[in-house]
């Protein structure tokens, strides 16, 4: 057990924090700047990040979820508006069903409450389905259920292009009129169990994101503590206001850990126990996230609650991801599943 | 980054595993009974001698010398096993290889390690809690010796104890943080009085204070130089801090454990809430053994002592706390007195947590002031 990042993760974090440093956002106005956008856009396909799950040459992916969450934490720290969880989870998608790599942007399409894959009826995607960071995604993937094929096979849907949701970094978008699913004739099918070891890595990179947000609006809010000045002194200095940052800070750092953890775990243990991983990643994660962000805005006090104050940036972020493949409530379900103490157990 | 078992942590696991399945003495849930303090120092005893005790220690104090994250491995194998968590004495051990001569620490650490000796830590006064420094028992030199004359209060194990790590003034005219000595005081002399507390759960073998009344220790059971008994203590204090020291991920885990046993038995008894609030414990004991493994990762170079100490502080209380809503929630109030309160009791301790080892708004201070730098009023 070592689990400190290894210098090439360590290199990988650091030029992830560069690129987003440099081209994420720094104020809410930035979010019209769109040379910037495009610019962050630009660096980011050229990484190479969003194909880390994509099929190497030597079988498996590039790299591990580890690597993916590393980056993930530094995206969501600096407020990156570029698509990269949708991406990742599209591109994992193609490898475990062996599909060649996308040769455009796409994303993946969830439930209308984006708790899980979005259901195939008739060959045609609910109207309401949602398309995940789908910011220049003209396709989204979904894995339907085809009878007689020996689990899902993978498909897609077009897409109606960008809409405006509660995270103003990373649009949804929803199913094109049609709604129809063209299913891929080539690729193997996807069983339960690469299914559930996918959602584990859309839990675990999602917690990693919620970790940078959390990172991101605590320094937003402690920069704040030490410049504002009130009764003639930085508001930092009261113990009332370094209580709420505190607190904040301990809980960035204990879902820093867990969600380490469930990264981790996507790759290197059983489906199951990774699953169960990651559910309790996202439980902790997400609860802490909603707090942290809404300290931030609290620390920040009227202009806290402006459109111009980015701490409402960092909550609508974190809003999302805590609600990609469940938040608080379905996770702890999964849980007590995990532990033998849910559903089938007679619980109610 | 790895979570995993080396070939070595492997193989060490199986061999405890094994030796567990074998030897768990089925303690009652910690601090919950006096049975519990009664066997806790058998239990040190014998996970000691098997080898399975100090194991992150240097062999000079009578540790394995181990990797550090060896510690979480049995933190995880006393879980899985249903035994009780390892022995909290690892602030102690911290505090005597930092800050203790090589006389002290052959003198002294070998028995603390293997449990022969009983040890306790003379710091809060009941004029002396957060504000430690202000503390106003004294020791004045008296030839070879020192005489200590003050009271001591909270003092856990005060009762089984055959040492006390005592801090007392020693140089009365020196600023407040400056004028403190350490001295390890043998327990068993007739100008020590011991009373027990009892605490709200019940139990009265864990809590106690202290007497000090001419008490005598030889000049060469001080810790450190005279007057630097406060760099000791901050370096104590800061390992008390750590469930990674102290064996706390065991602890939650095993409670967590037998809670999920008690729902699964009787699953028609227990509704949404009661089972939120076990999901809340799971996830959190989940976290903590998650962060200390992160912990004593960044220790396998070196140990520091810094003030993260505060960060896990307050996750191992907020954990400690909501195992005891669940235990709270689970096990119920206990109305009559005829009626198992076990997990009342558990409940009941788990307020102390965010007390003892320095309280929870004294952990915001330190973390406000010395991670987050804020600036002071």
């Amino acid at each position: 057990m070592d689990v400190r990042l290894s210098p090439e993760q360590i290199a990988l974090r650091d030029s992830a924090a560069q690129v987003a440093g440099r081209l994420g956002l720094h104020a809410v106005a930035d979010l019209d700047e769109t040379e910037r956008a495009a610019k962050l856009d630009a660096a980011v396909s050229a990484s190479g990040w969003r194909e880390l799950r994509a099929e190497s040459d030597a079988g498996g992916p590039w790299a591990s979820a580890v690597e993916v969450a590393v980056v993930a934490e530094e995206l969501g720290r600096g407020l990156a508006d570029t698509a990269f969880l949708g991406p990742t989870l599209a591109a994992d998608l193609r490898r475990l069903a062996g599909l060649p790599p996308a040769t455009a942007p796409e994303t993946v399409l969830l439930t209308s409450g984006l708790g899980e894959v979005a259901e195939v009826v008739d060959g045609l995607v609910p109207a309401d389905a949602v398309a995940v960071d789908a910011r220049g995604a003209a396709t989204a993937l979904v894995p339907v259920l085809v009878s007689g094929a020996g689990g899902r096979r993978l498909g897609e849907v077009a897409l109606g292009g960008d809409a405006a949701g509660v995270d103003l970094t990373r649009p949804a978008s929803q199913p094109g009129s049609s709604r129809t699913v063209t299913i891929f004739e080539t690729g193997t099918p996807l069983d339960d169990e690469a299914v559930t070891r996918w959602r584990s890595l859309g839990l675990a990179v999602a917690c990693a994101d919620l970790v940078g947000v959390m990172r991101g609006a605590l320094n937003l809010a402690a920069d704040y503590a030490r410049e504002r000045k009130q009764y003639g002194v930085p508001i930092g200095s009261f113990q009332a206001v370094q209580h709420l940052l505190a607190d904040a800070l301990v809980l960035m750092e204990g879902s820093r850990s867990i969600a380490l953890h469930a990264a981790w775990a996507v790759d290197a243990v059983s489906s199951r126990e990774a699953a169960a991983a990651a559910a309790a990643a996202k439980a902790y994660c997400a609860r802490a996230a909603r707090s942290v962000c809404e300290t931030a805005i609290q620390v920040h006090g009227g202009i806290g609650n402006t459109w111009e104050c980015l701490a409402h940036v960092f909550l609508r972020r974190a809003l999302l991801s805590s609600d990609v493949f469940g938040g608080v409530g379905v996770n702890l379900e999964r849980v007590l599943v995990a532990h033998g103490v849910g559903g089938t157990d007679g619980l109610r | 980054m790895d979570f995993g078992d080396s070939p070595d942590e492997g193989a060490f696991r199986l061999r405890l595993r094994e030796w567990l399945a074998a030897n768990n003495p089925g303690l009652p849930p910690s601090s919950t009974a006096d049975e519990y303090w009664a066997g806790q120092a058998a239990w040190h005893q014998t996970l000691y001698v098997a080898g399975f005790f100090g194991l992150s220690w240097p062999v000079e104090a009578g540790g394995h010398g181990l990797p550090s994250v060896y510690e979480v491995i049995l933190d995880e194998e006393l879980i899985a096993a249903g035994a009780p968590p390892r022995p909290s004495v690892g602030y102690l051990v911290q505090g005597l290889l930092e800050h203790g001569n090589a006389d002290v620490r052959q003198r002294f650490l070998p028995g603390l390690v293997s449990g022969r000796d009983r040890w306790c830590q003379g710091f809060s006064e009941p004029d002396a809690g957060s504000d430690l420094a202000s503390l106003r028992t004294r020791a004045v030199r008296e030839g070879s010796e020192y005489v200590i004359t003050g009271h001591k209060v909270w003092t856990s194990y005060s009762d089984q104890a055959d040492w006390c790590l005592v801090l007392a003034r020693t140089h009365p005219d020196a600023p407040k943080h400056r004028g403190i000595s350490a001295f390890v005081v043998p327990m068993r002399q007739a100008a020590i009085e011991q009373r027990p507390l009892t605490m709200i759960n019940g139990i009265t073998r864990e809590f106690g204070e202290v007497i000090f009344d001419g008490a005598r220790v030889d000049a060469a059971n001080m810790i450190g130089e005279p007057g630097e008994g406060w760099r000791l203590a901050m370096t104590i204090v800061s390992h008390e801090r750590e469930p990674g020291e102290l064996g706390y991920v065991g602890r939650y885990g095993k409670l967590v454990k037998e809670l999920a046993q008690i729902v699964r038995g009787r699953p028609a008894d227990f509704g949404a809430e009661q089972r939120r609030d076990l999901a809340w414990a799971m996830v959190e004991a989940e976290m903590l053994r998650c962060h200390v493994s992160r912990r004593l990762s960044d220790r396998l170079d070196g140990i520091t002592h810094g003030p993260e100490g505060s960060v896990d502080k307050l996750l191992m209380t907020w954990t400690e706390q909501s195992v005891g809503h669940a235990a709270l929630a689970i096990g119920g109030i206990a109305p009559a007195a005829v009626q198992d309160d076990t997990w009342l009791r558990v409940y009941l301790y788990s307020r102390a947590q965010s007390v003892m080892g320095g309280t929870s708004q004294i952990q915001r201070n330190l973390i406000a002031a010395r991670i987050l730098e804020m600036p002071t009023a």
